[in-house]
């Protein structure tokens, strides 16, 4: 009876030991991000295989939620470095003030389109995601649809009522979208386009990815929304096809900033330096077919080949810098209206 | 009354209290103690959170042009230095001459925190492609201004060639007034949701209460069978978050619905969508108040009526609707206050049809615009308060209608109208109980429409949006502690009220805060809560982002209703007690333990369970609050369905009813047991009450 309480309390002085020895070692990093759910775990524990002392404390929500709650805390940051956040995300914070520039280690492999321009950059892209077409073939063989093939196909008469697409005051996808039409079409183009869409849209959603899950629901044939949720959606077994339109598409990354202030800098840099090397884009590869580093990146399954070559020059600061005024216009001409019959 | 009462205290304590009380001095301490602690806390909880969103919503943002001045170098030297505005005046001359000119105009400056001006505009001949320089300056450092999205603060002077100057972007100074309502009423889009809100609560009120009084008119006039399931049936919705309906509608009236042809070609997202689901959620809280209302009916009214040969019709009309006449106030007045400040109904199924609470949520996370998000809230408070206060008119207005003398009404049995109850019931009763069977059915279809084999899958929550199971399990954390934390907190209040007989000034104060979280959308609470809690010189910056901060926002939202229950249950028990006590020289905490909690238990039941219930299936009050560590179950639910993972949002949905029926059964189990041990002496023999 004494000999096994002795053991019990030798046995569990070393436990407490153990604990308090790792704990000695391992830095708590609070990580806000964007990151897909699923994808969370599997990049943590890639980076723990290199970094094991580095003990990733997630904070994700969606693109929008995160953003504001960067903003809100701006005064009072929570977080320590940013990974996996839309650029144009980031590119409000570095106008705030709110990220502490860093060079990370291997930049020079990086496409120079996936990062900051400044000298010792406020923040390094990953991946991109790119704006895509979901249509569901089910739903437009009983509707008689023939497949869009380009942004200018939507407006087609047949299409009336038939497409959706994320409301930009709401979701990041759907400024996206607006901007890289105003890019591809001009500014006077692009409006007159987005006159004639309104007339098909059977409404905006409030998510980015809402639209394309729709579509593979069969909820509505078609979904304006990215290419990363087609995909995700056709392997669970959607009939959807996803189409790049042909005038070009327009794309955000997801990137990595550290913010200003943290206290645990190294780790901050530690993790940014690590996010943009060969294995941590070969991670991001498995599901995204485009990535920063270089002549990497290998095709991803159901994202069709035309992809990157699609992909528009698109105008990160002209985006940011005028979204307010974008965002405005947009609401005028289309949110004023009641309900599209 | 109140005064004289006041001056009373004041007279008290000037003429040495002492000699009139020496014995309850020590208990007049501590009780006032009880009363502040908890008075501190509805200030802290309530009303300073409030005060600072009132001051976000005035604070504006406006570029300041004369705070930044500009060179030019043309080749021939620095141009003397001018401001932004002198700049703007000159192109305000000269748009005279040439046509295409275009200055800022003066309602262009008041913008938002994110505002950018160009400042290009100000050179109506720049080209990026010229060999013209440019130098900028900001004359104090209250503003700031942009290099590409590099922030520039200092007060020095920065030099720039054309090409780099076309990314100058000036930004905007800080400063109050309320240029943000200006903005609000005069933006269509915002001004339009108003009116939206107004529209669909009115309508969602009418056919809720409406439908509501017909049912419990059955439930308290007929003798049909089968009272006590439909009871049960049409109490479930309070069970489910506001925005489980919408979920079911999707599945039954969206493009691939069940019954979608019965909408004649109607989309189900808009207006229709949001009225079928206000009317579900909003259903049982009409019916407990309009069945309280119809059930202190006297008899002796209708026996007057028949002798008087009175048709049905005409007794109906004379004698139950003006005996029931402010429960149906009431329930028109609660009713319209839940569907104006509802959030998930209209974001899940609104579509385009804009409402007030949908627009807080896109300015604050789609915009990150939290000065506009505040207007609107201030101005989602207007009709809520409304509300409020005239339903408080009325509801002092009415007298006691049961006298001594009332004799409770009988239902006789009356075959055709009994079937007619019976058919109204069930039909009632089958659209609640269907649009729950349909979230349960969803949630086990593996790929609704394509695939309809049954699987577990949706409930695979760890690898979706919302954070997974643990958001339930932190649901039902936050209901046990805000159940346990909210009766104490709001039984200790309500006792102060009601059992001090001094610190008259103080009471009203204390009702009076009390009474509002009432009259607060649970969004704006939460919002406010972030402008409060998330301030870095707040000394309570401690709690933002933990479960404390949900708890306290919780039993804050749900106060009111739980304080009135206490007050009523404490009413009940004579103020003879206190005298008693203090003539036996007993301190009150021990009348408090000894007799007055045990006979008011089943209210402090009441008061957790209607808690639990409400912390579990808030979505409003939280949506600004929760944190990775204290992810919620409704707030998944939302998560999920916003990222279009309709099927898990339904199973999350049904998880939250199923938690919350266990509970209700707990409740029901100990309570009768509770009213067994302690509740006797109400039914003691002989006894006629």
């Amino acid at each position: 009876m004494k000999h096994t309480l002795c053991k019990l309390l030798s046995g569990g002085l070393a436990a407490l030991l153990l604990v308090f020895s790792g704990a000695g070692n391992a830095v708590d990093l609070t990580v806000y991000t964007a990151v897909e759910a699923e994808d969370l775990k599997r990049y943590a524990d890639t980076f723990n295989q290199d970094h094991p002392d580095i003990n990733i404390k997630w904070v994700r929500d969606s693109t929008g939620i995160v953003t504001a709650k960067l903003m809100a805390e701006k005064d009072n940051p929570q977080a320590d470095i940013i990974w996996g956040l839309a650029a144009t995300s980031l590119l409000l914070m570095k106008s705030e003030g709110m990220l502490d520039p860093y060079k990370p280690k291997g930049l020079k492999n990086l496409d120079p389109k996936f990062y900051d321009g400044d000298s010792v950059p406020s923040w390094v892209g990953m991946d991109a995601w790119v704006a895509a077409v979901c249509f569901n073939t089910v739903e437009g063989k009983k509707n008689n649809l023939t497949a869009p093939t380009s942004w200018k196909d939507l407006t087609k008469p047949m299409y009336k009522g038939h497409v959706i697409m994320p409301n930009p005051n709401s979701s990041g996808t759907g400024f996206l979208d607006v901007s890289s039409w105003l890019q591809i079409f001009g500014e006077d183009g692009g409006w007159d386009y987005m006159d004639a869409l309104h007339e098909n849209i059977a409404r905006y959603t409030h998510s980015g990815s809402k639209p394309c899950k729709l579509a593979a629901a069969g909820e509505i044939p078609i979904g304006v929304s990215f290419a990363f949720r087609g995909a995700r959606s056709k392997e669970a077994g959607a009939p959807i096809d996803i189409i790049i339109p042909s005038e070009g598409i327009g794309w955000d990354m997801e990137a990595t900033a550290i913010i200003a202030g943290t206290d645990k800098l190294k780790a901050a840099q530690t993790l940014m330096d690590w996010s943009i090397t060969k294995k941590a884009m070969e991670m991001y590869n498995t599901s995204y077919p485009v990535v920063g580093y270089k002549n990497l990146a290998k095709p991803v399954k159901h994202f069709p080949p035309e992809t990157l070559s699609r992909m528009i020059d698109n105008d990160f600061e002209f985006a940011a810098n005028n979204r307010k005024r974008i965002l405005a216009e947009w609401q005028k001409r289309y949110d004023s209206k009641s309900d599209p019959k | 009354m109140m005064t004289s009462a006041a001056q009373a205290t004041v007279q008290a304590i000037n003429t040495a209290a002492p000699l009139i009380r020496p014995k309850t001095s020590r208990d007049d301490k501590i009780m006032i103690g009880y009363m502040l602690v908890v008075g501190l806390y509805l200030i802290i909880a309530l009303a300073l959170p409030l005060y600072a969103m009132l001051s976000k919503s005035v604070s504006t943002f406006y570029f300041d042009l004369n705070n930044f001045e500009f060179q030019v170098n043309n080749g021939d030297g620095w141009s003397a230095p001018a401001t932004a505005f002198a700049l703007n005046e000159k192109l305000k001359r000269e748009k005279l001459k040439r046509e295409k000119l275009q200055a800022v105009q003066p309602e262009q400056l008041t913008t938002s925190s994110d505002g950018r001006l160009a400042a290009t505009v100000f050179f109506p001949d720049f080209s990026f492609r010229g060999s013209t320089r440019y130098r900028i300056r900001q004359i104090n450092p209250a503003s700031s201004f942009l290099v590409g999205s590099r922030q520039i603060v200092d007060t020095e002077w920065h030099e720039f060639e054309s090409n780099e100057f076309r990314r100058i972007y000036l930004r905007a100074s800080r400063s109050t007034g309320l240029d943000n309502y200006r903005v609000y009423f005069s933006t269509p889009a915002l001004f339009l949701s108003m009116k939206n809100s107004l529209l669909i609560s009115l309508i969602s009120t009418l056919i809720t209460v409406s439908l509501a009084f017909g049912f419990a008119y059955a439930l308290a006039r007929s003798t049909m069978r089968f009272k006590g399931l439909f009871r049960i049936i049409a109490m479930a919705p309070i069970l489910v978050p506001s925005l489980l309906p919408g979920i079911a509608l999707v599945y039954l009236f969206g493009n691939q619905g069940m019954l979608k042809e019965l909408l004649l070609g109607e989309s189900i997202y808009g207006p229709i969508g949001i009225v079928i689901g206000s009317v579900f959620f909003t259903f049982p809280h009409a019916m407990i108040i309009i069945t309280t209302a119809l059930a202190i009916s006297d008899a002796r009214l209708y026996e007057a009526a028949i002798s008087l040969r009175a048709s049905r019709w005409k007794t109906f009309w004379t004698v139950t609707i003006p005996g029931a006449r402010y429960g149906l106030f009431s329930a028109a007045f609660v009713v319209f206050n839940l569907v104006i400040t509802d959030f998930g109904l209209p974001k899940v199924i609104g579509g385009q049809y804009n409402m007030l609470a949908v627009d807080i949520y896109k300015q604050v996370i789609g915009q990150q615009n939290f000065e506009m998000g505040a207007v609107v809230s201030v101005i989602l408070l207007i009709p809520a308060l409304l509300a409020f206060s005239i339903d408080r008119v009325v509801q002092k207005k009415q007298v006691a209608q049961l006298s001594a003398r009332s004799v409770p009404f009988e239902p006789k049995p009356h075959k055709q109208f009994d079937a007619i109850c019976l058919i109204y019931c069930v039909l009632v009763t089958v659209f609640i109980a269907g649009l729950i069977g349909v979230c349960q059915y969803a949630a086990l279809i593996k790929f609704w429409p394509y695939d309809l084999s049954l699987s577990l899958n949706n409930y695979n929550f760890d690898v979706m949006d919302g954070g997974g199971w643990v958001s339930w399990y932190n649901s039902i954390r936050l209901a046990l502690y805000t159940a346990v934390a909210g009766t104490i907190i709001v039984f200790c209040g309500a006792y102060m009220v009601e059992k001090t007989n001094r610190f008259v000034a103080t009471r009203s104060a204390f009702q009076f805060l009390a009474m509002m979280p009432m009259a607060i959308p649970g969004m704006v609470l939460g919002l406010a809560y972030i402008f409060f809690f998330n301030n870095p010189a707040n000394p309570l910056n401690g709690i933002y982002a933990t479960m404390g901060i949900l708890v306290v926002c919780t039993v804050t939202h749900f106060y009111t209703v739980s304080h009135l229950t206490a007050v009523t249950a404490l009413k009940q028990m004579d103020r003879e007690f206190e005298s008693v006590a203090s003539s036996l020289k007993q301190p009150f905490y021990k009348l408090l333990s000894k007799v007055t909690v045990p006979v008011c238990l089943p209210a402090v039941l009441d008061i957790s369970i209607y808690l639990f219930v409400n912390a579990m299936t808030t979505v409003s009050a939280v949506i600004f609050l929760y944190s990775p560590d204290t992810t919620l179950a409704s707030v998944a639910v939302l998560n999920m369905d916003d990222a279009g993972d309709i099927a898990p949002a339904a199973a999350m949905g049904m998880m939250i009813f199923y938690s919350n029926l266990c509970a209700r059964l707990l409740h029901l189990f100990v309570t009768r047991k509770v009213m067994r041990k302690t509740q006797a002496w109400r039914t003691r023999e002989g006894g006629s009450d």
